[in-house]
């Protein structure tokens, strides 16, 4: 690949006058950095934007037969909301952290498709420039929530749709250009000495994500690509009155969303395997079965989909099979639960606030995969099916899950990439506001699914008020705590903050470390020994 | 195969490669799915077009229940009910019955009746030798239509099943008209 070589030579960091060669420097960078930093950027102005959403959402819900937005809004907002957290802030956090990371973790140059990078970024802004435009349209935008079920999709569906289905076309290519490239970066670009079984688990994690990703975003942009078949083209893939079957969208789909939720997560499992290790000044125990666990997980997430439609009628036998292959997922992840307590074990830790978020991930992620343990048996399912308990389940899994792991991982690396340390005061008081409201805002919902609320209803009956009422100023809370995140970030980024050591965390490893913080433009041009660093 | 992933070139068209039949596959789940749903009747989807179940022996030792449901897909304006709501008959056993239709909907349309067998298990039994269901119908303006469904249980039904459901759904077919249509005026 020589355009390795090009990048290194060509790109060096421009000493950028003017607005003009401002712009054009984000635009045609190939630096990984730079297209980290666009990726981060990318993520949080979309978490406020898919947050101002959710506050919508439970401001209507803050008492019943509120009108504040219509019902039809309502559904839009449930829908925008889920597309948007899912795949235009996870997502692309998750990928901004391994353009970032990945190549200072094995000490490669850059990433081996450095061209390809900045096409994974820069289809985003458009996919979700038209996603959001049908917001703007003087139809109705997408409002039959993000798994887009058909037939109401598809027959019912609103014309704006067709916008939604090509942002998802791009928003699946990215993703897999992004996957490709990962993988390749880690296929092909380790230092010497850099073996497979001495990767660090963040390293290992967004290998096998990529996979994951490689195996199930294709059959996202397939599923989405026979939507737009059924509804322009006179096919009936999931229309009864041409031959099709509106259930197989949903094995499709959740063929795709399934492993998707582990996308989602095992980058998290990543992060928290780097930061809780430096914390506790002790080496991850049980690195090898943390990646097996990981491996086991990803292949395990490809066979379960069906839980997710245990009520629309599957034979008895399917049903016992994907319960059981769902609680197995169970096995695996309480290994890693344990080997990551038994990291903090008689270690000595301090609790800064990337440790905060890590140990509240620990806590939580684990009551919201208990949870997910409930759902999954069969006719327990019956009575918590599109209900607020599987709204509380999945937002336990993925805010303290995934958003707190991009939190830890933002405070954790951040005095590395900008040199500086973040205001550790501010740090903690976004921690504890953050963790309290979540649990203010998601714990009252298990009560409110058990008692009956149903999900994506924009009103209730009276004895869901009190619960609903809490569940809104936690939401409120949780939102306007973020603010303190954007500040933090913000100062630090324009170097308010000490300036930071190479080492930055005492107890940190790994080659990142090695580097001067912040790390010139182009790093590992040439490769490091790996002894020093282990 | 190791070498090959390690190849700098040849890892990314392989990359490649595997996206591309991850599409295919998505779309080989359709004909993989009605496969499926015919051998183990998931949906309960019965087959096609039968022999009279003339040569079979008729299992006079049981009786099966099959009760008749009909339903408007929709917001189809139509009259659309089975003339017979429940019979008894043994295994074997041929019946015809009839389903009354009625294009309320103030147009000439086509629809398409989708059969639907309770318990899913019980679908591959059903053996229909003619039924309205094979084809789409074509109806004028306030056509009125008696339709027939001439089929029987097969004998190896499992002994466990003395009740099984046979539903239509009547579903607009004006988008999806194919060239086989039945105009045919049932008995009234
Ligand atoms: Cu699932």
């Amino acid at each position: 690949m020589n355009s390795i070589e090009h990048a290194v030579d060509q790109h060096a960091p421009y000493n950028s006058q003017g607005f003009f060669s401002k712009v054009t420097r984000w635009i045609f960078t190939t630096n990984h950095k730079d297209i980290g930093t666009l990726y981060l950027w990318l993520s949080l102005i979309m978490f406020f934007v898919g947050g101002a959403m959710a506050l919508l959402i439970r401001a209507e819900l803050f008492q019943p037969g509120a009108r504040i937005i219509s019902p039809e809004i309502f559904n839009q907002m449930t829908t925008f909301h889920g597309l948007i957290m899912v795949f235009g802030v996870i997502m692309p956090a998750m990928v901004g952290l391994a353009n970032w990371q990945i190549p200072m973790m094995i000490g490669a140059p850059d990433m081996a498709l450095p061209r390809l990078n900045n096409w994974s970024f820069w289809i985003l802004p458009f996919a979700f420039a038209l996603l959001v435009s049908t917001l703007f349209m003087s139809g109705p935008a997408p409002n039959f929530g993000w798994t887009f079920y058909a037939p109401l999709s598809t027959t019912y569906g609103p014309k704006s749709t067709d916008f939604m289905i090509f942002s998802i076309h791009l928003l699946g290519l990215s993703s897999i250009l992004g996957a490709i490239n990962i993988i390749a970066t880690i296929f092909n670009l380790r230092a010497p000495g850099m073996t497979f079984m001495k990767m660090p688990i963040f390293v290992w994690s967004w290998l096998i994500t990529a996979f994951l990703l490689l195996a199930v975003m294709p059959v996202l942009a397939g599923v989405v690509t026979m939507m737009l078949a059924d509804r322009h083209f006179g096919t009936s893939f999931f229309n009864a009155a041409g031959g099709g079957d509106p259930i197989l969208f949903q094995h499709v789909f959740w063929f795709f969303g399934h492993p998707e939720v582990y996308i989602l997560i095992m980058p998290a499992f990543g992060v928290m395997s780097e930061v809780i290790p430096t914390f506790s000044r002790k080496k991850i125990f049980g690195y090898k079965f943390m990646i097996y666990a990981i491996s086991v997980i990803a292949f395990l997430s490809l066979l379960v989909w069906a839980h997710h439609m245990f009520t629309s009628g599957i034979p008895l036998v399917s049903e016992l099979f994907f319960m059981y292959a769902t609680m197995l997922i169970a096995v695996p992840t309480g290994v890693k639960i344990f080997n990551w307590v038994a990291t903090i074990y008689k270690g000595s830790v301090t609790f800064e606030t990337p440790m905060l978020f890590a140990i509240a991930f620990l806590f939580l992620f684990t009551l919201g995969g208990f949870s997910g343990l409930m759902l999954s048996i069969v006719p327990a399912d019956y009575q918590y099916q599109d209900t607020y308990f599987v709204v509380a389940h999945f937002h336990y899994v993925l805010i303290p899950g995934s958003v707190y792991a991009i939190m830890a991982a933002i405070y954790y690396w951040l005095p590395k990439w900008t040199g500086h340390r973040y205001n550790e005061r501010l740090g903690q008081w976004h921690f504890w506001l953050t963790v309290i409201s979540t649990n203010l805002t998601f714990f009252p919902m298990h009560f409110l699914g058990l008692a009956g609320m149903p999900r994506r209803i924009p009103d209730y009956a009276l004895q869901f008020a009190d619960f609903n009422m809490i569940a809104t100023i936690g939401a409120f809370i949780f939102g306007f705590s973020q603010l303190l995140f954007l500040i933090n970030i913000v100062r630090t980024v324009r170097g308010k903050g000490p300036h930071v050591s190479n080492q930055v965390w005492e107890g940190a490893h790994g080659l990142e470390w090695t580097l001067p913080s912040p790390p010139p433009y182009h790093t590992f041009s040439s490769p490091p020994t790996i002894d020093e660093c282990k | 195969m190791t070498s090959f992933f390690l190849n700098k070139k040849k890892l990314p068209l392989l990359l490649t490669i595997i996206a591309i039949l991850m599409f295919g596959f998505g779309f080989a789940l359709v004909p993989v799915y009605t496969l499926l749903c015919k051998a183990t009747g998931i949906n309960g989807k019965t087959g096609g077009p039968t022999q009279l179940g003339l040569l079979e022996e008729i299992d006079n030792t049981r009786w099966v229940t099959i009760q008749f449901i009909a339903t408007n897909n929709a917001n189809l304006n139509w009259a659309f009910y089975p003339k017979t709501t429940s019979i008894k008959l043994h295994p074997g056993e041929n019946t015809l019955i009839y389903y009354y239709a009625e294009n309320n909907s103030g147009k000439a349309m086509t629809v398409q009746a989708i059969p639907s067998v309770t318990p899913g298990k019980a679908a591959k039994y059903v053996k229909k030798t003619e039924c309205f269901c094979f084809t789409q119908q074509n109806f004028k303006i306030g056509e009125k239509r008696d339709m027939p469904v001439l089929f029987h249980v097969d004998a190896n039904l499992p002994k466990e099943i003395n009740t099984l459901s046979l539903s239509y759904t009547l579903f607009n077919a004006d988008k999806y008209k194919k060239a086989a249509t039945s105009e045919k005026q049932g008995h009234l």
